[in-house]
């Protein structure tokens, strides 16, 4: 199953031209407000008529502007759960979810309702009316409404930006459960939140002022020195896979990563498992002798693989710890004063705060 | 003080009158309500000033306007008349007239509606695979039905009403082409007419009242309905 597009639209203020696939799983588009990602979803779902483009699913055409071919929105079978997330206001939560079971193909490969009701939780929510619900219930309608259809791929439009923290916290888990699940199914996911793509997305697409500034596996886009701008100073930073060990009485928990154990308090996955932890390049200090007598535990042998000068007075240092890659941001200054030279081995201290229970998934 | 039987054939033509027009006007008025809500093209503003123009106009210049249009010796009258459709001085011209008058009402009601539903769910609703025609009667039909109802009502009441473009178009002929408002004029001309016309007045009143509460409470519904409350 894979998605690909090219397409090229002029807006009255700006110009869009993108490129890119989408394979299995999930793949977020990235980008500020305005940067075309929600344009380039409009475009898949045949919501927007490209000025110039091509856009094909497992090889099946939806788009070509040169032949002339335009496959209208209902004949797609792409699933969309909007932003917000415009339930049908006169039918019943049940009904909404029977709509979207309606048209899809008789015989096609998905989801019961029963199933559906099942995955998300929705059985106390099947008598009330749309506007009765909370704003995360209201996605999880539409996630059902969207997955009985029986699409190809999901196509979903920021549909946590609307939410507050724990409701997003409510619909996070679905989402994984989704990417992991005997479903399988595609997801394109149009994000500006960081935390959530590096909590659900497998492939990363960075998009700034309607062009695609870098694409590849989720570890990789984030762990790119260059990315760093894109994502914000802020923001960045490598995402890796951690296996927790164990749990200690006092709330402190052993995982072990690639380069080393490291611990951490708040994390709720059980032992055994494997987790995704991020880990942002401002809490990431570099030292180059081994540290003693810190009130950190987490130090880890790294060398130095890139230094990505910003346009500021900081720059990003790509780190090779173990198997992973970790970003730490600098000031040039140290850079400069601590000789930091690709090929350096040195030492990396992490926070043990840094990583918040919200930005532990998997 | 009992209805003389001229009170009724009044009140039972103005029923007649106005359920035709009403009828008649209900596709017409949500087409041009569609087309003013949704969609852009050349001469809107003139469409929306035309259809408006009957409420502005004094509904004696629209039945003179009728008259010149569609009386016995215009050609158009004529041409009609020639297929077996006489409307000057006939029932159906009465119809065409409270048609005319009711009309912006009606548009006016369902314009609103249409413009109150966000097309965002019709492109939700094609997103699952509806098609169009499916899109329009499962989700665009339902939201608008209460304002398509409550335009229908408005109508049907001024057709019950209309007076002025009525006696103009197709006079005042017992039987034949009074209508309510009509007989109760006549019947204020004539001395000791005035009973009639009391148990008149009050069968209007009935039938207005009726009317106007009924669209509250389908207005009521719409607005209900569309916000999901």
């Amino acid at each position: 199953m894979s998605l690909s597009l090219s397409l090229a639209h002029r807006f009255a203020d700006f110009e869009l031209d993108i490129t890119l696939d989408a394979g299995p799983g999930i793949t977020a588009l990235f980008g500020r407000s305005g940067a075309g990602k929600t344009t380039v979803i409009n475009a898949v779902g045949g919501i927007l008529r490209p000025d110039t483009g091509k856009i094909t699913i497992d090889g099946k055409v939806l788009v070509d502007t040169h032949k002339g071919i335009f496959i209208p929105p209902h004949k797609r079978r792409l699933g969309t759960v909007f932003q917000d997330a415009r339930l049908f206001p006169h039918l019943s939560v049940a009904q909404n979810l029977v709509f979207g079971a309606r048209y899809a193909p008789g015989g096609s490969d998905g989801p019961a309702l029963a199933d559906v009701v099942t995955l998300l939780g929705l059985e106390d929510l099947l008598d009330r009316a749309p506007a009765t619900l909370s704003g995360g219930q209201k996605q999880r309608v539409a996630l059902g409404r969207a997955l009985l259809s029986h699409p190809r791929m999901l196509l979903m439009d920021e549909p946590l930006a609307s939410l507050d923290g724990p409701r997003k916290q409510e619909i996070l888990p679905f989402l994984e459960r989704l990417r992991d699940g005997p479903l399988g199914l595609p997801i394109l996911y149009v994000s500006h939140a960081v935390d959530e793509i590096a909590r659900l997305a497998d492939t990363l697409v960075l998009i700034q002022n309607g062009r695609v500034q870098a694409q590849g596996p989720l570890f990789d886009v984030m762990s790119d020195p260059a990315a760093v701008p894109l994502l914000g100073v802020r923001e960045a930073g490598a995402v890796i896979e951690a296996d927790v060990l164990a749990h200690g009485a006092d709330g402190i928990s052993t995982l072990r990563i690639s380069a080393g154990e490291i611990e951490l308090p708040g994390v709720q996955a059980q032992v055994g498992s494997r987790v995704r932890l991020r880990v942002l390049a401002q809490d990431v200090i570099l030292s180059l002798n081994r540290p003693e007598g810190l009130s950190s535990v987490n130090v880890l042998p790294v060398e130095i693989e890139d230094i990505h000068p910003g346009d500021g007075p900081g720059a990003a240092i790509a780190l090779r710890a173990g198997s992973d890659r970790l970003l730490s941001r600098v000031t040039a200054r140290a850079v400069a004063e601590l000789g930091l030279a690709t090929g350096l081995k040195c030492y990396a201290i992490l926070k043990a705060t840094t990583v918040a229970p919200g930005s532990i998934g998997r | 003080m009992t209805p003389d039987a001229a009170a009724w054939d009044a009140l039972r033509l103005s029923l007649w009158v106005a359920v035709w027009a009403t009828v008649l006007a209900i596709p017409l008025a949500l087409w041009v309500a569609w087309a003013l809500a949704r969609r852009e093209f050349w001469g809107k503003a003139l469409l929306n000033a035309a259809v408006h123009l009957p409420l502005v106009l004094p509904p004696v210049v629209t039945g003179y306007l009728l008259l010149i249009a569609f009386g016995r010796t215009a050609p158009m009258g004529r041409a009609l008349e020639a297929i077996g459709l006489q409307l000057a001085f006939h029932w159906s011209g009465a119809v065409l007239a409270a048609m005319i008058m009711g009309f912006p009402l009606m548009v006016r009601a369902m314009r609103l509606a249409i413009e109150a539903v966000d097309p965002k769910l019709e492109e939700a609703a094609a997103s699952l695979g509806a098609p169009r025609s499916a899109v329009f009667t499962r989700v665009t039909l339902p939201l608008i039905l209460p304002g398509i109802l409550a335009g229908t009502v408005m109508g049907f009441a001024k057709a019950m009403g209309e007076f002025g473009a009525t006696i103009t178009f197709v006079a005042n002929i017992p039987g034949q082409t009074q209508t309510l408002p009509s007989a109760i004029w006549s019947a204020l001309q004539i001395p000791g007419g005035e009973n009639q016309a009391v148990i008149m007045v009050l069968m209007a009143c009935a039938v207005a009242v009726s009317a106007v509460l009924l669209s509250e409470v389908l207005a009521r519904r719409v607005a209900k309905r569309i916000s999901g409350a």
